[in-house]
């Protein structure tokens, strides 16, 4: 079970699209899960055969839990378990496709199914009654309140918890998006990035005319379903600006600094009813506008519909957040932990701004940027704020 | 030449982007924008539909007149007409 994103602890297998015998291959949707942030597909980081598979459909198992074991082509005869560190909240995926798949090492091909192991900070204290049932069903006994002796975990209270899990699926089957679920997900993550994440702010008002004449060029000769959007440029200004100032793109894990090898511009999406999700668009930095506008428009028609996938939620390593044509003139974002900087643009304004020491109206918005102060400063920000804002003056080559 | 009925066709477009929206209730000469509350990629959505089930070709410089549900219904059902001409 990936973690798929900072706040997630668990997760609820709904579809297999696997079955033993089956060949996959990197890249593959080989299972759905529910999350508090809706249905996820998760993709596979191995290439091989289906030899098991380790979940029962409806079962809800911890982050860091083998889903299926695939026997691996490389070396032959060699088995690996299947996502479980696959995807983890530590290292960019894109980063190291070998190093991704390292932790999931080959073993003996008659190895027993490895059970979960979750992730323990610290040992809970329980009985070994307890333990055992706890092993059996892949509870994570740390995320347990002991009623025993001590407040040590009781056989009783991982029975507790498992009729939960087992009841749990039934009151919300429909694949979709739970926004009460989402709106948890979000507070959490928020009030996380609030108390750990020393932010500062900054903005930038820039003349974007060009990008508005430019976009109205453009447009003219196409058909609607090949049109651009402001959103593809601003996205694509950011992710190249990224490139120059790497200290805004990346991780921060322990108060130390991991810089991203590769850009994933998370995307700030609204969810009708009131949700928010910033699913990745990978790689934006090296798109040509049509390929990102088009993955832009399928990543929002795929994210409203509930179905995003697994790498989508955990790879951003920056988000852009952009307010469109009804909102305010600016907006100021959370940082989404992990990440260090979130990019916020407003609406697109007609202002009057001084050009070649004349008064002239003009197209104006306002960007701001909300970065960790444990990894970067103001005047670094400033720079590249002021990058984004001169990317924007040449649209055609963006 | 084909008989689109181009109020059920606006509105079954405008149902798949907002779904929750019971659009008898809107007002047929306010702000779809507003009422729905759509943004530009919404839009963009909205207009690429029309365009592909209707074949009317949408310009940009057009979209203003598509903010309403009279409005948009109005300029499919002229731009329909010379389309078939």
């Amino acid at each position: 079970m990936p973690s798929l994103g900072a706040d997630m602890e668990a997760g609820t297998l709904i579809e297999w699209l696997i079955k033993p015998g089956d060949k996959v291959k990197r890249g593959d949707v080989v299972a759905v899960v529910e999350t508090q942030k809706g249905a996820i597909e998760i993709e596979i980081f191995e290439t091989g055969q289906v030899e098991d598979v380790l979940v029962d459909l409806n079962a809800k198992v911890p982050v860091g839990t083998p889903l299926a074991r695939i026997r691996s082509e490389a070396p032959p005869g060699a088995a690996a378990p299947l996502a479980a560190p696959a995807v983890p909240p530590v290292a960019p995926p894109v980063a190291a496709p070998g190093a991704a798949a390292a932790p999931a090492a080959p073993m003996p091909p008659p190895a027993a199914p490895i059970l979960a192991r979750p992730r323990v900070a610290g040992r809970a204290r329980a009985s070994p009654a307890a333990r055992r049932l706890a092993e059996l069903h892949g509870v994570d006994l740390s995320t347990l309140t002991g009623s025993g002796p001590g407040g040590a975990i009781t056989a009783a209270d991982v029975d507790g918890r498992l009729g939960a899990l087992i009841a749990a699926p039934q009151k919300k089957r429909a694949l979709g998006i739970d926004l009460e679920a989402m709106r948890a997900a979000i507070a959490a993550a928020m009030a996380r990035s609030k108390r750990e994440i020393p932010h500062y702010y900054l903005e930038h008002q820039v003349d974007v005319s060009a990008c508005e004449q430019w976009l109205a060029r453009t447009n003219a000769t196409r058909a609607p379903e090949h049109r651009l959007l402001m959103g593809a440029l601003a996205v694509k200004s950011v992710a190249l600006a990224c490139r120059r100032f790497p200290v805004f793109n990346g991780f921060c894990r322990d108060g130390r600094f991991e810089p991203a090898a590769a850009v994933h511009v998370g995307v700030a999406i609204a969810i009708r009813g009131g949700g928010l999700a910033a699913p990745a668009l990978r790689d934006a930095d090296q798109l040509s506008l049509d390929e990102l506008m088009h993955r832009m428009r399928d990543l929002v028609q795929r994210m409203r519909a509930g179905r995003i996938r697994s790498s989508e939620i955990s790879d951003p390593t920056i988000t852009v957040s952009s307010l469109g044509e009804r909102g305010v003139d600016a907006l100021y974002g959370i940082i989404y932990p992990p990440q260090v900087a979130i990019v916020g643009f407003g609406k697109v304004v007609a202002r009057p701004w001084v050009v070649d020491g004349a008064i002239a109206p003009r197209s104006v918005v306002t960007i701001t940027l909300s970065a960790d102060h444990r990894v970067s400063d103001g005047h670094a920000g400033a720079l590249f704020l002021a990058e984004i804002g001169r990317r924007l003056q040449e649209p055609d080559k963006l | 030449m084909n008989d689109f009925d181009i109020p059920m066709v606006v509105r079954e477009e405008l149902n798949n982007i907002a779904p929750e929206v019971d659009l008898a209730g809107i007002d047929p000469a306010g702000d779809l924008r507003e009422a729905l509350d759509i943004d530009s990629m919404d839009f963009l959505t909205f207009v690429t539909a029309l365009h592909r089930r209707l074949g009317v070709d949408i310009p940009e410089i057009d979209y203003p007149k598509l903010l309403t549900l009279d409005g948009a219904v109005a300029y499919l059902t002229a731009h329909l007409k010379s389309a078939q001409r």
